[in-house]
C-alpha cells in the first residue's frame, strides 16, 4: 500500500466517499463531477466486473492526466459491449485494432505523439487476460522491453468471457470453462498450469507493477494514480469478477473480489524495478472455500467435497499470504 | 446523401440510447428502516438521526432532534439504563455506541449554551398535569410545545420527582436536574409546588381544564413483616433518599444492613456508605443474577465496598441483632427457606421492598379502574376509563425507570393533544428493522468505544461528587461518528461507486441518490454493498 490510508473515523476509511471527508481525500468515483470515462448504455452483463474496473481505472487516469489521455483497447469483452457499430460508451479517445497488437499499437501511438512533441497526452492499454496473458503476450513482452511510455491494464476475469468462457492461461487450477469440463479425475482447470503476469512484468524490469481489485477502491485509484506519476512501461492487473463465466450472482460482483483479496488468493502489492515494495494487508482473513463457494465454476470441488483440490488451493492462498506478507507479523 | 468516409454508413452516436434499464428484473430502491436503537428506546428517541447531526459536529441540530421527543438529554445520559445500547447492532461488530454519553454531552452542552425550546402557538386549552416527575414534566413540555396552557400540581417542596428524591446525586447532580425543569419552565409551564390534589373533580372543574394527566408516580414505599421490638432502627430506603434532599441529612449507624435487591436498594446501600457508614451490608433473597438492580450499578457498589448477603432472608430484629436464615433457589429461581440461621449485627436497617401508587385522591374520580396492587389501568392512548383523564409513568403497569416515564409523558401528550382536537392519534407505522444481517460491515473501520472518566474510589466512598465523568467535545464527536447508521442512508457514495452502469445518481450533500431507471440493470450490487442496508432490491414490475 503505497499511501496513507485516511483513517477516517469510524464509516469512511473504506466507503467510496464520506460526507465527512474533505473533498480532496475522497476517491474518483465520490466526485459529484466525476468524468465516466465508461458511460451508461454499455452493453456488459449485469454487475460486470469488469466494466466497473475499467470505469475506475480509466477515471482515475483522467484525473491524473487532467483528461489528455487515449486508450487503445485489445479485442474482448470490454471493446464489444462498449462500442457496437456505431454506438460508443466511451467518453474519451479510444481505439481498437485486434485482440494482439494492443500493446504494439499503443507504443505506436505513444511514439507517434513523442514525435509532434505532445508528451503531455498519455497513452493506456488495456485488455481482459485473454489478450493480454495469451493472444497478445509477445506484443507485451515487447512493449515492456523497450520500455514504451505506455500503462498497460489488465481486467482479470479468468477466461474467454466474449466468445463464451473458454479457459485461459490466467483460469485458475480446478475452474469450470467450457474449455475445462468439470469432468473426469481431476475436474476442471489442471492444476500447476498458467501463467502469473504481475511477476512476469516484474522479470521485465519495468519501472511499476501493481495487482488491484474492483473491492479495494481506494487502493485501485492510489495505484493507478502512482502509475500516472511515473514515465516509462507500466502494467497493472485488476481482478474483476464475471458473473457470468464465475456462474456468480451479479448483485456478489464485489462481494466475490472481496473474498479473493481477503482469502489471499489475489494478492495485492506493487512492485518497482523488479522487485516488490509494497503490500495491501489482509483485514478479515477467511477461507478460500468462502471464495470459492459463491461461485458455480468451483461446485464440484464443494458438491461432493474435494478435500485434495480445496487444500491445494488453500495452499496457494496461504503460500500468497506468505510471500507477500499479507497478514502482520505476529509480535 | 450526406458525404461519410470511405466504408462508414453511421454517423457515431452514444451509447446512452441503448436504455438498458429495460433488462431489469428486479429494481433498487433506496429506504430506510428503523435502527434497532430506535427501537429500543422507551422515550422514542431518533437516536440514529441526532447522532447523524453529531457526527457532523452540528451539536444543536442534534439536541434540538432529541428534544423532539426528550426534553431531558442531559438526566438521560446520566440515569437512562440505556436499552439502545443493547440492541445497537454495533455490539456484534465490537462495541455498542456510548449513546448516553454523547445524549450526556449534548444536554450539557445545551446548558452551557442556553439553549431553549419555544413553546407552540396558544391553542387557549389548559391541562392540568399532577405531578412533576420525569413523565408529569416530559407531557407539560410536549404539551406546551402543542400550544397548550400547562398547569402542573406538585406534593412535593421541589420539582423532579424520583429523578430527584429517589436518585442520589453521585448519578444526577442537581444543577443539572433544575436546569433542564428550568427550561420547560420557561416555556410558561406553571409548577404549584407543596400542594396536594385532594378531590380531582373539583380540582379540574375549579382551574377550567379540559384534560387531565395524572403521574403521581409510586412514593409509598412497600412494607414487610418482620417482627421486630425496636422498630425505630428500621426505616424505609425511599424516606431515607428523600433525606438527603431535605434539610437535615438522615441519622444513620455505623452498620448498616439495606434489605432489597433493586435500584433502590444499591442506591440506599452506596447512600450510607457515603454517610459513612463503617459497614454497609445487601441483604437479598435471591442470587445476583436474580437482581432487578441493574449490574453495572451492583459492581458500582461492590468497588465502593459494599457487603453482600446473597441468598439471605432477614427473619426478626432484636435491637442490634438481626436473624438472618439462608435461602435456597428452586427451579423456577423462587428463594426457598433452608432452615440455616445465622446472626448479624446492624445498627439501621434499610428496607428496600419495592413501592406502591398512594391512589387516595382518586376514589370519587368515575369509570377509573385501579387494580388491586394500586396501578391505574389505561387504554392504548393512556387514558384512563374517565374520559379526558390520561396517565402515565410508575402509576400505570409498566417498567418503573425514568426513561419509560419520560416516554408515557410525550405519548401521552399527543393523545391529549389529539383529544382536545376531537381527533384522534396515530403513530405512524414503523419502518422494518434494521437488522444486523442488513448491514455490509466490512466498510466500517474498527473502532473501540470512548470511555467515560470514574471518579477515584476514595472520593466515591466519601462524597456525594459524581462518580461518571463526561466526554469532552473531541470525544463526543468520535463516539457519534462510531454509529453505523442501521438502515439509513449516511451518503458514503458507495452505491454511487460501485455501480458498473453509472446508473446512480448522486444528488449533494444531504439530498441523498437516486436511481437512473433508464441504465438500471438491477444487478443489485448497489444493494449488497451498501454498508448500511439502505436499499431493498424489489420486484420490477412493468
Amino acid at each position: 500500500m503505497s499511501y496513507q490510508r485516511v483513517k477516517f473515523y469510524q464509516t469512511g476509511t473504506f466507503t467510496v466517499g464520506n460526507r465527512l471527508l474533505d473533498e480532496s481525500n475522497r476517491t474518483v468515483q465520490a466526485g459529484m463531477d466525476r468524468t465516466n470515462s465508461l458511460n451508461s448504455g454499455h452493453r456488459a452483463c449485469q454487475g460486470c466486473g469488469e466494466a466497473l474496473g475499467a470505469r475506475y481505472a480509466l477515471d482515475a487516469v483522467m484525473r491524473a492526466t487532467h483528461q489528455q489521455m487515449v486508450a487503445v483497447n485489445a479485442t474482448g469483452c470490454l471493446e464489444v459491449f462498449s462500442s457496437p457499430y456505431p454506438e460508443s460508451a466511451w467518453q474519451i479517445p479510444w481505439m481498437h485494432s485486434l485482440f494482439g497488437n494492443a500493446p504494439a499499437v499503443a507504443s505506436g501511438v505513444a511514439a507517434a505523439l513523442r514525435a509532434k512533441g505532445k508528451t503531455d497526452i498519455r497513452v493506456i492499454a488495456q485488455g481482459g487476460d485473454g489478450a493480454t496473458v495469451d493472444i497478445g503476450f509477445g506484443c507485451l513482452s515487447g512493449m515492456f522491453e523497450r520500455n514504451d511510455d505506455v500503462l498497460y491494464v489488465c481486467y482479470d476475469n479468468e477466461a474467454y468471457m466474449n466468445t463464451g468462457v473458454q479457459r485461459s492461461g490466467s483460469t485458475p487450477p480446478r475452474a469450470w470453462t467450457n474449455t475445462t469440463q468439470a469432468v473426469g479425475k481431476d475436474p476442471g482447470n489442471p492444476m500447476g498450469i498458467g501463467k502469473n503476469l504481475p511477476r512476469i512484468a516484474m522479470a521485465h524490469g519495468i519501472p511499476y507493477v501493481a495487482t488491484a481489485s474492483v473491492a479495494d477502491l481506494h487502493d485501485l485509484e492510489a495505484k493507478v494514480t502512482k502509475a500516472m506519476s511515473i514515465r516509462g512501461a507500466r502494467y497493472i492487473h485488476i481482478h474483476v469478477p464475471c458473473p457470468l463465466g464465475w456462474k456468480s450472482d451479479p448483485a456478489h460482483t464485489i462481494k466475490v473480489a472481496r473474498l479473493a483479496v481477503e482469502s489471499g488468493l489475489f494478492p495485492l502489492f506493487e512492485a518497482e524495478g523488479g522487485e516488490v515494495t509494497d503490500r495491501t494487508p489482509i483485514r478479515k482473513k477467511v477461507l478460500v472455500e468462502q471464495y470459492l463457494e459463491l461461485q458455480g465454476r468451483f461446485k464440484h470441488l464443494l458438491h461432493p467435497r474435494d478435500e485434495g483440490a480445496l487444500e491445494a488451493i488453500q495452499a496457494m492462498a496461504d503460500a500468497n499470504i506468505h510471500r507477500y506478507q499479507l497478514l502482520p507479523l505476529k509480535a | 446523401m450526406e458525404q461519410k468516409p470511405f466504408a462508414i454508413t453511421l454517423n457515431p452516436a452514444s451509447s446512452l440510447a441503448n436504455h438498458t434499464g429495460t433488462w431489469r428484473t428486479m429494481r433498487p430502491i433506496y429506504v430506510d428502516h428503523l435502527p434497532p436503537c430506535n427501537q429500543g428506546c422507551p422515550a422514542g428517541e431518533n437516536i440514529q438521526g441526532w447522532l447523524y447531526e453529531a457526527e457532523e459536529g452540528k451539536y444543536e441540530q442534534a439536541w434540538r432532534k432529541i428534544m423532539e421527543d426528550n426534553p431531558f438529554p442531559a438526566i438521560h445520559g446520566r440515569v437512562c439504563y440505556h436499552p439502545c445500547e443493547t440492541t445497537c447492532n454495533r455490539g456484534q461488530l465490537d462495541e455498542p455506541v456510548s449513546i448516553h454519553a454523547v445524549e450526556r454531552f449534548l444536554g450539557d452542552y445545551a446548558i452551557e449554551q442556553g439553549w431553549q425550546v419555544e413553546a407552540g402557538v396558544a391553542t387557549g386549552k389548559r391541562v392540568l398535569v399532577v405531578g412533576a416527575g420525569p413523565s408529569g414534566l416530559s407531557a407539560a413540555y410536549h404539551l406546551a410545545r402543542l400550544g397548550h396552557a400547562v398547569t402542573i400540581i406538585e406534593a412535593g417542596p421541589k420539582p423532579g420527582g424520583m429523578m430527584r428524591f429517589g436518585i442520589p446525586q453521585y448519578r444526577l447532580p442537581r444543577n443539572v436536574l433544575d436546569a433542564e425543569i428550568a427550561r420547560i419552565v420557561a416555556m410558561g409551564v406553571s409548577i404549584h409546588l407543596n400542594q396536594k390534589v385532594d378531590n380531582l373533580e373539583t380540582t379540574i372543574k375549579e382551574g377550567g381544564f379540559e384534560a387531565v394527566f395524572l403521574a403521581i408516580g409510586a412514593h409509598l414505599s412497600k412494607r414487610v413483616d418482620i417482627p421486630g421490638r425496636d422498630a425505630g432502627r428500621m426505616i424505609d430506603a425511599l424516606g431515607f433518599l428523600k433525606g438527603m434532599d431535605g434539610q437535615t441529612v438522615p441519622k444513620i449507624g455505623r452498620r448498616v444492613v439495606v434489605y432489597g435487591g433493586g435500584d433502590t436498594a444499591i442506591d440506599a446501600a452506596r447512600t450510607a456508605k457515603r454517610l459513612g457508614a463503617e459497614e454497609t451490608i445487601l441483604i437479598y433473597r435471591r442470587d445476583r443474577g436474580h437482581m432487578p438492580a441493574h449490574d453495572f450499578e451492583v459492581e458500582e457498589a461492590l468497588e465502593e465496598g459494599v457487603l453482600t448477603r446473597w441468598l439471605h432472608t432477614i427473619r426478626q430484629v432484636d435491637n442490634t441483632t438481626l436473624t438472618v436464615e439462608e435461602m435456597t433457589l428452586d427451579e423456577q429461581g423462587r428463594p426457598q427457606p433452608t432452615g440455616r440461621i445465622e446472626t448479624l449485627e446492624a445498627d439501621t436497617v434499610i428496607l428496600a421492598v419495592g413501592q406502591e401508587v398512594d391512589t387516595g385522591f382518586l376514589e370519587n374520580v368515575p369509570g377509573l379502574d385501579i387494580s388491586s396492587d394500586g396501578v391505574i389501568q389505561v387504554d392504548a392512548s393512556m387514558m384512563t376509563g374517565r374520559a379526558g383523564v390520561f396517565a402515565g409513568g410508575d402509576m400505570v403497569p409498566a417498567e418503573r425507570t425514568v426513561t419509560v416515564a419520560t416516554g408515557h409523558g410525550k405519548k401521552a401528550a399527543r393523545h391529549i393533544d389529539a383529544y382536545l382536537r376531537g381527533s384522534e392519534y396515530r403513530k405512524p407505522s414503523p419502518n422494518t428493522v434494521a437488522t444486523y444481517d442488513r448491514l455490509n460491515t466490512w466498510y466500517y473501520t474498527d473502532a473501540d468505544k470512548s470511555r467515560q472518566p470514574y471518579l477515584d474510589l476514595a472520593r466515591r466512598r466519601a462524597s456525594f461528587e459524581e462518580v461518571v465523568g463526561g466526554l469532552d467535545k473531541d470525544t463526543a464527536l468520535l463516539e457519534a461518528r462510531r454509529c453505523l447508521s442501521c438502515g439509513n442512508c449516511f451518503e458514503c457514495d458507495t452505491c454511487y461507486g460501485v455501480c458498473p452502469d453509472n446508473a446512480i445518481i448522486k444528488l449533494g450533500p444531504g439530498q441523498r441518490y437516486e436511481v437512473n431507471y433508464d441504465y438500471c440493470k438491477g444487478c443489485g450490487v448497489c444493494a449488497e454493498e451498501c454498508p448500511c442496508g439502505a436499499i431493498d432490491m424489489v420486484k420490477e414490475v412493468r
